[in-house]
């Protein structure tokens, strides 16, 4: 106790700090140091698990069937190929057919692809391209296209352009039809469906079309349609719910692919009749009516078919990640074990005073 | 009061002279001088924002934040939008400035509160209570006892007789003693009339204002006769007045003009040394930007040219591009703005809120709080915590600071009979605690009650009336110039020249020999309850040649004896020869008391012949008349009759160190810390303090002692103490380690040397050591000892000292004192601490830190710094991994985005993410963690060794979290982009979209991030848990809400994301990829860490694994017994001072006003004895400067 005379007016300890946990830095707390009771066995297990993950994932990728037909210069599109080259021909129709045979059976569910190679989707410039606004549906955006899309906003004369911005502008425009030739003359389309190949999201809440929903015609009115394009944007299909801003294969495409080599949904097998079980072994064929040009900035374009598993398509990164990861740790918790074993007693020891 | 232009012209005129006439305002007023409003605020209400903004775009990383926010308003190079930048700038800004306006809110208030201070102010012929702020110059106030002096003012008269008043000076200069200023007869003889007060008109015409202190010229012209006025007849604002009535005074200097106020506003800014690595750090980064946006830039010119300029079709260039090497430039400028996140803008708001959270554990630490003064510890500083974890260099004062300035009588042997020690049955001494009987004194009406002693056999012997005891008490109790205070009956207050003189008289007192009066004739002593009244005939007085001092009175009987107490040595010359055989046991006690760091003194006495004494007197008399050599033939005749002398026995004193310093100082040592101790005492104190504080050892190869008088004589001295500890040294010119050529500072190395040596120097050694020739020189030699004392340093030498191991070492240095004299010190070293609570506030005024008792100390340096360095640390290492991993990523993603400047993230991530999403943990562990607790910490002082070496943060460590973050962000993109470029979702549609990739990839280096720093987390409170977990949650939650329906619908602008948290995350090929990052990113950390500790643990890893080993704290540290010894080495004898007063004792001059008065009890008696003691003390004070 104090044997001081206290400061006079004031009580004795007013300015003693408070003896809290917080305070007193004193909190509770769990310290972890790093063992070789628990570093070492979390090594091997996770290096054990690690390969148990890979060897799934590679079993599980290699039961998935895909086969990727390159067609940008194959066979009679040469000259289609040729043809794009010059911008000048773009009017001129150019068909093409690859063919190509399956050796095994694609079972299940089976997705046709386009592949782009080359193609930068994801370049700022263009990625910036596009107003979420207008492709909503919003009539003030719809004839106000965002300065973001220009040059791709308007053309000259003022008339707003819809959907505005390179990345609709450069829109996949090439058709792709499949084949099954059961034998050398038999041709059967293979049945495809148009629909459910985007996001729920996107073509429910992120694409919708100007009102009157019911009269698209109506309601792009007053826009043209982007200078590559063919037709408007309301006549991009038949079908009624399929067709405008909320046609799925805008949709497919305004979804930008994050590297430059990117496949996209095109069709999603219709399985019935004789591909009810998928696609049967056999030769096939793909019509391509040959418009988008990719020669100039030497892209690629290929259809892709394949099958999907839990894991989605065929994919053996993972899997080789995962197993080679595995060995790593394998070999790393060995080296740490034999170092653990060699050195422990030496170095640890605290010199007493 | 006048506005605009034409005043302000005015005021901006130099001042040349100061012309003022009293009592006439209209005449003052016309020169424009300050009123004694003070304003230290900064900003009023409608100043704060812009110039709050404008001082906060001077700082450079806002001003960057600001260049970058113009580049991102240029759409050709924008890459980001405008809220990733503004959100995180407005919200250090706001920070800032909230807490600026709160400081500058408090300076209001405080200037409010001084300013509306009440005074009495003379005004219309009336004495008028007036706020200070209404002051003005040329006023006359008035001043009551205890007041703090309004403004500097002449003063013209006070309630003391001569117009004296005392004032005490502690806020100005630190100084608690009293000091006396006199008015000029001609104003003092107006008294308190108030008429005469009105009347005066007396002008002044003195100096502009300035800041000395102590120097003051001016003339006053009052009824045209002119009297020069000087320092002593001016009181200055900051004083407080003691001891006087009232006192009344003319306004000179009012306001800001005060020499108070012209003193502070200079405060130099400190930085850590964290700081400027950082500084230099942050231009290392922006080389880092500039170098991957230029690689990045010529990537963009190539790619543009080889493939951009094909892709025309779909993507024309802009118009304002003409070509691929201008694409490139923008480029840059793009890049500059997407990586800008490597110069961490939030850092500098971060650490200076982890600089306040450990400020304010310093503030809340119960162990650093002294219950007995009420003081708890402060950080008066915030921003440089870190720096207490990496002191290298101490440089400590002692009085106050190491010791307590207080003497106590401790042991005394009388007679060959040693006093003091308390045995317990066995006869073992015993250690003295608070708990150890205390000796009654309550036989003695008059004894002191503060006074402590534990051994009852000295009382017994007194009680027995034992001759010699009583001889030695006696002795005690004449033998001194100590001034007796009275004001109450019985209670006697002692004046002493030095504390040990007072402790002497004190324990007499309680040992029943009680010291009452003295007249420059007499000395009353009441003995043992019976009042005799000693003859004093003469005071042979103290000085540092004789080392002695000795009195000859008459007794009451009628017998003349001479009583000396001094040095032993210089007793024993002259004992006489009878006295061998005490003698010889009487050494062996000073020996024992000496080996406890005790102060001795040796008492003998003899008894003079009458005649003999009346014929010495008379020759007395002649040589102190003389007129030439008068000191020389004092001496001889001193040392004649101080011959042949009966030992009595030897006193000894302690020098009370404050509790627990020599156990501070050797954890200090432990923790490699190198301890300072410059003092202004002699050598012998300060030795003998360096023994008992443990710093000087017997067991020390060799102390040496420099003390000579001429430049070159110090240079071989210094050169013979390193022939002596390493004698290669000698030859070999220092090595100078260049540390920046174009600062031409150069570090000298450190001298690894065997054994432990200790140096002693004086000031006037120290002075030429510290020359420019030679600084070199003493500064090696210095650091090769292991402790050094510089005794009789005057505060600028301390403050050179300091500065001189600053210049040379690449070190940091703590000072620590409480005095006004140690404020050069406390402010030249990279941080001051001040013991608050003992001299004054000077010292804490001017100090970083502050805290009552030294040993604190070890608990502000060993535990608190060290925490806040390791934690410093730690942070830094963190924040620039994970906002180096966090931008590499995108630098890897332009090699597949044609170079675009594209972001890999969402751009609400880039804002985010520094400010919610990963700051609360990181500052949670910079908050709380603790690698070991603190007593472990204190356990193993080696802990701290690190820091010094500044081995946890510094460029290889930097470069080191360079390289790691590299590592990291392959990792992080590479991962990602194989696992997602071909793939898609289990119902074949899109995964390897934009969205979904940004999504994965910033899931993954958040993670990634997080667990990083769960590994560097060494302490898991469950705020820690709470932030982590807590800062990923919120991730969670804000993401799903920003990509959500509703988000998009209102924002469609600013939320384009939508659906794709609920597409990807739902698929299990992003989790596997997730964890696979996560497992690679963090694993070899784990197996590097791992095998560290195994490898080649460091300290810091041994103490932890003892620590996980043992269950349990550490036992309290042992309050280590006294370590005894007995040494040969004879401390100092007990007298602080230089020079006696027993001139000014005798020779009457002051006390002449008491004799006149002293007899019956008139009304003036009761209060003069009062007026002589502070007179007595002034006039001490200002001759014995405590530095000198």
């Amino acid at each position: 106790m104090s044997n001081r005379k206290d400061p006079p007016g004031s009580q004795p300890f007013m300015k003693r700090p408070d003896n809290t946990a917080f305070k007193q830095q004193k909190l509770p707390a769990w310290s972890p140091t790093l063992k070789a009771e628990t570093v070492l066995p979390f090594f091997f297990l996770s290096g054990v698990a690690c390969i148990l993950i890979g060897v799934l994932i590679c079993i599980t990728a290699a039961g998935v069937q895909e086969i990727k037909v390159d067609y940008t210069e194959e066979s009679d599109c040469t000259d289609c190929y040729s043809l794009r080259l010059d911008r000048a021909n773009s009017i001129i129709d150019c068909a093409c057919t690859v063919s190509f045979s399956l050796s095994e059976a694609f079972k299940g569910d089976v997705f046709m692809y386009y592949g782009l190679a080359n193609f930068h989707q994801n370049q700022r410039h263009y990625m910036v391209s596009r107003d979420n606004a207008q492709l909503v549906g919003r009539q003030y955006n719809l004839k106000n296209p965002s300065i973001t899309c220009i040059p791709f906003d308007k053309y000259k004369n003022g008339t707003p352009i819809a959907p505005c911005g390179a990345i609709a502008n450069s829109i996949f425009n090439d058709t792709l039809q499949l084949f099954y030739h059961p034998d050398k003359n038999t041709e059967t389309p293979v049945p495809l469906l148009k629909t459910d190949i985007s996001w729920f999201t996107d073509r429910t809440v992120k694409f919708q079309n100007p009102s009157p929903k019911a009269n698209l015609t109506a309601a792009f009115a007053g826009t043209a349609r982007p200078f590559y394009w063919w037709k408007p944007v309301y006549q991009l299909s038949e079908e009624e719910n399929n067709n405008g801003f909320m046609n799925e294969d805008l949709i497919v495409w305004m979804r930008q692919a994050a590297f430059p080599s990117f496949k996209k949904l095109y069709r999603r097998l219709n399985r019935t009749q004789e591909f009810n079980d998928g696609l049967p072994a056999g030769n096939y064929s793909v019509k391509i009516s040959y418009n988008y040009p990719v020669g100039k900035f030497k892209g690629r374009k290929s259809v892709i078919l394949s099958t999907v598993s839990w894991l989605g398509g065929q994919s053996n990164f993972l899997g080789v990640a995962y197993c080679a990861s595995g060995a790593i740790i394998l070999i790393v918790a060995i080296i740490l074990t034999v170092v653990h074993l060699k050195f422990k007693k030496k170095s640890l020891g605290l010199e007493e005073e | 009061m006048s506005f605009f232009g034409l005043d302000c012209r005015r005021k901006k005129e130099k001042e040349e002279e100061r012309h003022l006439r009293a009592n006439d305002r209209e005449f003052n007023l016309t020169f424009q001088y300050a009123t004694n409003a003070i304003k230290t605020s900064k900003y009023n209400l409608f100043t704060f924002l812009p110039m709050n903004l404008f001082e906060q775009f001077q700082r450079i990383a806002n001003a960057y934040f600001l260049f970058l926010l113009i580049l991102q308003l240029i759409p050709e190079i924008s890459s980001l939008s405008w809220f990733t930048t503004v959100v995180p700038l407005m919200l250090v800004l706001t920070a800032t400035a909230a807490k600026d306006a709160i400081e500058d809110f408090n300076r209001h208030k405080s200037d409010s509160q001084v300013n509306n201070r009440q005074v009495k102010v003379l005004m219309d012929g009336q004495l008028k209570s007036e706020k200070w702020r209404n002051v003005q110059v040329g006023d006359i106030i008035k001043l009551e006892n205890n007041q703090f002096v309004t403004a500097d003012l002449l003063l013209l008269s006070s309630s003391e007789p001569l117009s004296l008043v005392y004032i005490e000076t502690a806020e100005l200069d630190g100084e608690t003693n009293l000091k006396v200023k006199q008015s000029l007869t001609v104003s003092g003889d107006m008294g308190d009339d108030i008429e005469a007060l009105a009347a005066f008109n007396g002008e002044v015409r003195c100096e502009p204002p300035n800041n000395r202190l102590d120097k003051f010229t001016g003339t006053l012209i009052f009824k045209e006769q002119k009297y020069s006025l000087d320092n002593d007849k001016i009181l200055l604002r900051g004083c407080t007045l003691r001891n006087t009535e009232w006192c009344f005074g003319l306004v000179i200097f009012a306001g800001p003009e005060t020499k108070l106020m012209q003193n502070c506003g200079k405060t130099t800014f400190k930085r850590t040394s964290i700081d400027r690595l950082m500084n230099v750090l942050v231009l290392w980064i922006f080389g880092f930007l500039a170098l991957m946006c230029i690689i990045l830039a010529i990537g963009n010119g190539i790619w543009e040219y080889q493939k951009g300029f094909y892709f025309q079709v779909f993507l024309p260039w802009p118009e304002s591009v003409p070509n691929s090497a201008f694409s490139a430039f923008l480029t840059f400028w793009s890049y500059v703005i997407i990586l800008n996140t490597v110069v961490p803008i939030s850092l500098y708001v971060s650490v200076e809120i982890i600089r306040l959270g450990n400020s304010f554990y310093i503030d809340w630490d119960r162990k650093m709080y002294y219950p007995r003064s009420d003081t708890p510890a402060e950080a008066r500083t915030t921003t440089l915590n870190e720096e207490l974890g990496q002191i290298k260099y101490i440089f400590s004062d002692k009085t106050g600071t190491l010791t307590q300035n207080i003497m106590t009588f401790n042991m005394c042997s009388i007679n060959g009979k040693s006093y003091g020690e308390v045995l317990d049955f066995a006869g073992q001494r015993m250690e003295i605690t608070e708990r150890t009987p205390k000796v009654d004194f309550s036989f003695n009406r008059l004894a002191d009650p503060k006074f402590v002693f534990h051994d009852h056999s000295l009382v017994e012997a007194v009680k027995l009336e034992i001759l010699e005891v009583h001889a030695f008490f006696r002795l005690l109790s004449l033998c001194h110039t100590v001034m007796p205070e009275e004001k109450k009956e019985g209670e006697l207050l002692y004046q002493a020249q030095s504390p040990d003189e007072g402790a002497l008289v004190t324990a007499a007192r309680n040992f029943g020999f009680v010291f009452r009066s003295r007249t420059p004739e007499s000395i009353t002593v009441v003995e043992m309850g019976e009042t005799k009244t000693y003859e004093l005939l003469a005071i042979l007085d103290f000085n540092n040649v004789r080392k002695r001092m000795s009195v000859i009175v008459r007794c009451p009987e009628g017998k003349l004896s001479l009583y000396c107490k001094g040095a032993d040595t210089i007793i024993y010359e002259r004992l006489h020869p009878a006295c061998k055989t005490l003698k010889d046991v009487t050494t062996e006690h000073l020996d024992e008391f000496a080996g406890e760091g005790l102060r001795t003194l040796v008492l003998a006495y003899k008894d003079l012949e009458e005649g003999y004494f009346e014929d010495w007197r008379a020759r007395h008399h002649t040589a102190s008349t003389a007129l030439e050599e008068r000191e020389e033939k004092l001496d001889e005749l001193y040392e004649e009759i101080e011959k042949n002398l009966q030992l009595l026995g030897a006193t000894a004193i302690e020098d009370k160190l404050q509790d627990g310093v020599p156990q501070t100082i050797e954890q200090l040592a432990k923790a490699d810390i190198k301890m300072w101790v410059l003092t202004g005492d002699k050598q012998e104190t300060a030795v003998n303090i360096g023994y008992a504080c443990n710093m000087l050892r017997e067991e020390m190869n060799d102390v040496f002692i420099i003390s000579a008088n001429t430049a070159e004589d110090v240079r071989e001295e210094l050169r013979n103490a390193r022939r002596k500890i390493k004698p290669e040294t000698i030859e070999a010119e220092p090595i100078f380690e260049v540390k920046q050529p174009k600062n031409k500072s150069a570090v000298l190395p450190e001298d690894t040397v065997e054994g432990e040596y200790g140096l002693v120097i004086n000031g006037h050694s120290l002075a030429y050591g510290l020359e420019k020739s030679m600084e070199v020189e003493f500064l090696r030699t210095a650091c090769m000892c292991k402790t050094v004392i510089c005794c009789r340093v005057t505060p600028l030498q301390k403050a050179q000292v300091v500065q001189l191991v600053k210049k040379y070492k690449k070190a940091i240095t703590l000072a620590i004192g409480d005095g006004a004299n140690d404020v050069s010190m406390i402010k030249a070293a990279h941080i001051g601490v001040g013991i608050s609570g003992q001299e004054g506030m000077q010292a804490v005024l001017s100090s970083d830190f502050s805290f009552a008792q030294f040993r604190y100390l070890q608990r502000l340096l060993l535990v608190h710094g060290r925490w806040s360095y390791i934690r410093m640390c730690k942070f830094l290492n963190y924040f620039f991994y994970k906002n180096f991993t966090f931008t590499l990523v995108h630098f890897w993603y332009g090699f597949f985005c044609g170079f675009s400047a594209q972001t890999v993230y969402d751009e609400w991530y880039i804002t985010l993410y520094n400010l919610v999403y990963t700051s609360l943990p990181v500052l949670g562990m910079s908050l709380f963690d603790q690698d070991v607790s603190d007593r472990w910490s204190l356990e193993y002082p080696k802990l701290y060794e690190p820091g010094q070496l500044n081995m946890y943060f510094s460029i290889g460590s930097f470069i080191k979290c360079l390289l790691h973050s590299i590592y990291s962000s392959l990792i992080l993109f590479f991962i990602p982009y194989g696992a997602m470029y071909d793939t898609m979702r289990d119902d074949g549609k899109d995964l390897a979209d934009y969205q979904s990739f940004a999504l994965l990839a910033q899931t993954c280096l958040l993670i990634a991030v997080s667990i990083q720093l769960g590994l560097d987390t060494a302490y898991w409170t469950s705020v820690n848990q709470l932030f982590m977990w807590g800062s990923l949650a919120i991730y969670f939650a804000i993401t799903l809400t920003m990509y959500s329906n509703g988000m998009y619908l209102i924002f469609t602008a600013s939320f384009p994301f939508i659906g794709t948290a609920r597409n990807s995350l739902n698929q299990p090929n992003v989790w596997l990829t997730i964890l696979l990052t996560t497992i690679l990113c963090v694993l070899p950390v784990v197996a590097y860490r791992f095998s560290r500790t195994e490898l080649r643990p460091t300290i810091n890893d041994k103490v932890r694994y003892k620590v996980s080993k043992s269950k349990h704290a550490p036992p309290p540290q042992a309050t280590r017994a006294r370590i005894r010894r007995t040494s040969s080495r004879r401390s100092g004898y007990a007298f602080s001072h230089a020079q006696g007063y027993g001139d000014l004792i005798t020779s009457s001059r002051y006390l002449r006003k008491n004799m006149a008065t002293f007899s019956p009890r008139s009304k003036t008696n009761a209060k003069q004895p009062g007026t002589v003691l502070k007179t007595y003390r002034a006039v001490k004070d200002t001759v014995v400067d405590k530095t000198l």
